[in-house]
């Protein structure tokens, strides 16, 4: 899938040189959706009439935009104005938006077309995609694994081809796991770089919108499109886009990157991932960097942090679905009656989960013990992330532990799923960016994807040494 | 550390969050906040006397636009997503007592 012609800069500049249609463009991904979209289900729905319009007008009108006539699969918690975008929750089934997130005002201006909103964990709150109302996805290499979660239908479409590019966002791993699973390019930005505005909230000190693509360099160039300051986002941090395919060629010779001992280390990380990613490491010093252990030993604290503040988050910002303004109202005879039928009719059990958990973090009595503490454990993961990067331009780990598994191996123990998480979440804690960059395949065949960490903002030396990694992945 | 949360204790945050909770979801979910709680023991028992709170990753300060009035969401369009509208207005039943 990712020989010239397919990816995103290459539809493009064939799309703006006039020797492409849009509209062929789109029917060629609409034939490889309706030869594999039954199997793998990485859509809630497909966008058929209205991406065929899109590339009409395009045709038709300007062909300037820097993902001219490019389709682009979008997750389907990102708000898109008169299209429904349901977060695969029967809460919000059927609801339309009256409005467009940001990153899709941002996509449609460069002259992409939203061929699908995509499947998701229930409000994106799982590792594997099966938490969907709507039935799990499948991983294109093998469709008896899960595609990784959340945004494994993201995952899944640019994987098999559905479209070169997407859009997921990360919480605590999901756009870089489901990558890793998928065999695709994935990052997670510096927080506050790319516009949360019409993305919905899971845990808003975390949530973060991000690319998927096949190459690294159709990864930047979204990234590019999406980044930069929305004042509808008062988290937005008020600076420009990077200029980050421009640096993809300066290679990696003098960086100094670090290996993360925790992470390599971890429990249940498994022998073959263990092993791409020394090969990694190996790897970017052929090329030059000077690598070295290192060390952030509050990250093993991460997971247990991560999984109080963000149900605490979570139970706040789910409290809006209440059955009055929007989503689904199950009628009682009084409004406390109906808020509590609706909201246990609407959600699924993982959503409940962690709204309870929240709850219980931070109600009083444990508040102190639980959301206070991991607080805490948020400041020490920060500076020990610091120390590092004094040291370190930037960190390498794997993405997850082990390849995409079975469907239903993990789905009724809540906690080993969360461990799929171990290595993405200290990331989001921090605030920084992070991608995960496809690296050989395991003892099964299936991908894995390492991981390479940066401080706030330092996306241009991350994607050189993804440019690197990719051009020498076994 | 705190102790063990309890099949009381989910069903008052249960109702705290406005979630009904059948007896079996009860025992089910007890079980597994009490195995994601206790693999949080080790950020619990840790001692951070002296460590500030981190409650976001970015240095945040207030954020203030020019107060001029803009265009915001269509009414139409917002209502039409309502479940139930009456007179321009979301319609909600009874919110005191029951229905008459």
């Amino acid at each position: 899938m990712s020989s010239a012609e397919n990816t995103a800069r290459g539809i493009a500049a064939a799309v703006r040189a006039g020797e492409r249609s849009a509209v062929d463009v789109v029917e060629e991904h609409l034939a490889r959706i309706a030869g594999r979209e039954g199997e793998i289900h990485a859509f809630n729905e497909v966008l058929a009439d209205e991406a065929r319009a899109a590339a009409e007008a395009i045709d038709r009108g300007d062909r300037s935009g820097a993902l001219a006539g490019v389709p682009v699969a979008v997750k389907d918690n990102l708000c898109t104005r008169g299209i429904p975008t349901t977060c695969s929750s029967k809460i919000l089934e059927g609801w339309r938006p009256p409005y467009d997130a940001t990153v899709v005002s941002r996509l449609l201006a460069a002259g992409a077309i939203n061929i699908g909103k995509t499947n998701l964990d229930e409000f994106a709150m799982g590792s594997s995609t099966e938490n969907s109302a709507f039935g799990p996805t499948r991983n294109p290499h093998d469709t008896s694994r899960v595609p990784g979660g959340s945004s494994g239908g993201s995952a899944a479409a640019v994987a098999a081809g559905f479209a070169p590019l997407s859009l997921g966002s990360d919480t605590g791993g999901s756009i870089r796991q489901p990558a890793a699973l998928c065999g695709v390019v994935g990052v997670k930005p510096t927080y506050g770089l790319v516009s949360r505005y019409g993305l919905v909230a899971f845990a808003s000190s975390l949530d973060q919108v991000g690319p998927f693509a096949t190459t690294v360099a159709d990864a930047a160039l979204l990234l590019e499109v999406i980044a930069g300051h929305d004042p509808m986002d008062s988290t937005s941090i008020e600076r420009p886009a990077p200029s980050l395919v421009e640096v993809l060629e300066a290679g990696v010779d003098g960086l100094r990157v670090g290996v993360l001992r925790e992470m390599v280390d971890a429990e249940g990380i498994a022998p073959d991932v263990r092993r791409r990613t020394e090969e990694a490491a190996e790897a970017l010093a052929a090329a030059g960097a000077k690598v070295e252990e290192a060390s952030v030993p509050a990250a093993t604290l991460g997971l247990s942090a991560y999984y109080l503040i963000a149900p605490a988050e979570a139970s706040s910002n789910l409290a809006r679905y209440d059955g009055v303004r929007y989503g689904l109202r199950v009628d009682a005879p009084n409004t406390g009656l109906m808020n509590e039928a609706s909201r246990t009719a609407g959600f699924g059990a993982e959503v409940k989960r962690r709204i309870m958990l929240g709850t219980y973090a931070l109600s009083a009595g444990y508040y102190d013990a639980y959301y206070g503490k991991a607080q805490q454990v948020r400041t020490l993961i920060i500076r020990d992330f610091q120390a590092a990067y004094e040291q370190f331009d930037l960190l390498l780990s794997p993405t997850s532990p082990t390849t995409a598994f079975p469907l239903g191996a993990k789905v009724d123990d809540p906690l080993t799923m969360y461990l799929n998480d171990v290595c993405t979440i200290p990331t989001n804690l921090a605030g920084d960016p992070a991608m995960s960059v496809p690296f050989g395949a395991g003892d099964d065949g299936l991908p894995i994807g390492v991981q390479l960490l940066a401080p706030a903002l330092g996306e241009a030396t991350m994607f050189r040494a993804a440019a690197v990694l990719e051009g020498v992945a076994p | 550390m705190a102790d063990r949360i309890t099949r009381d204790d989910v069903a008052y945050v249960a109702n705290l969050a406005r979630l009904r909770v059948s007896d079996d979801e009860l025992d089910m979910f007890t079980g597994q906040l009490a195995a994601v709680l206790a693999h949080a023991d080790d950020v619990a028992a840790l001692d951070t006397a002296g460590v500030p709170p981190t409650a976001h990753p970015l240095p945040l300060e207030n954020v203030l636009r020019a107060d001029e009035p803009r265009p915001s969401l269509d009414r139409v369009e917002v209502l039409a997503a309502a479940p139930a509208v009456e007179d321009d207005r979301f319609r909600v039943p009874p919110v005191l007592g029951e229905a008459p």
